[in-house]
């Protein structure tokens, strides 16, 4: 599956989304970016709500394949910015944190 | 043929603009055309200690020396110095401010995060004079 795909089937707010031809692989949720950093798989769905533009950052150095805010959370400008400048997929759901990986969990298996 | 050697100044300033010298590291690793696992592992080893720098530091300077075998980064700042570096290297431990926590740093997983992605680390610190982090990230 990949990130248009995947915000598609999840009905997803596409915020940024300049690669969506990105292959998704598995998920991870954290709003720690250090913790994120450490722990998220190259190609992982980042499911947060921290949404300033240290979150494009992230994002580009863990290799995740885009980033979903959860609960409403909408990017702010600065962050936009920084995701179009480094291909960073960003998206949103008005689900909370769990739902959002529960269904993502359905999804990969 | 010799070592391409990189060189990045990273501002103190602002936590919010962290990450450009790492950024434009990896997007020179991957022109060079590196293993990505290479590159993914660089770039958080740096990532992190660019963070690092701009919290506790106040900005510093980064050298990059992409040899034939292996990466080396080397992150030098002349900050406060890391009292006890056993203590700063356990999973969980930080002294970043408020601010820093707000925008989700200061987990304290920088340092074994740039320990895990790196093949080796060592620190050289000195309370009051600064710190240089050099890492090196084999690249076979």
């Amino acid at each position: 599956m990949n990130v248009r795909e995947l915000a598609h089937v999840m009905a997803l707010t596409e915020f940024i989304m300049p690669e969506p031809e990105r292959e998704v692989s598995g998920g991870y949720v954290g709003d720690l970016l250090s913790w994120v950093m450490g722990r998220a798989q190259t190609g992982n769905v980042w499911l947060t709500i921290m949404s300033n533009q240290n979150v494009a950052a992230v994002a580009l150095m863990a290799e995740v394949s885009c980033v979903v805010l959860t609960e409403g959370v909408k990017p702010d400008e600065a962050l936009r910015q920084r995701a179009e400048q480094q291909n960073i997929n960003i998206l949103g759901t008005k689900l909370s944190t769990f739902d959002a990986a529960a269904v993502l969990k359905q999804l990969m298996r | 043929m010799g070592d391409l050697k990189l060189n990045y100044e990273v501002d103190g300033g602002d936590l919010i603009q962290a990450g450009e010298a790492s950024s434009k590291m990896k997007m020179t690793l991957k022109k060079l055309g590196l293993p990505p696992e290479v590159i993914r592992r660089a770039s958080i080893c740096m990532y992190e200690g660019e963070i690092n720098m701009v919290i506790h530091a106040d900005g510093g300077q980064v050298e990059v020396d992409v040899g034939m075998d292996t990466i080396t980064i080397r992150l030098t700042d002349h900050g406060p110095g890391i009292p006890d570096v056993d203590q700063a290297m356990e999973e969980g431990f930080s002294t970043a401010g408020d601010v820093a926590r707000d925008l989700g740093f200061g987990a304290g997983m920088g340092l074994p995060n740039m320990k895990r992605c790196s093949d080796d680390m060592q620190i050289d610190t000195q309370v009051g004079v600064g710190t240089t982090v050099t890492m090196k990230i084999h690249i076979n």
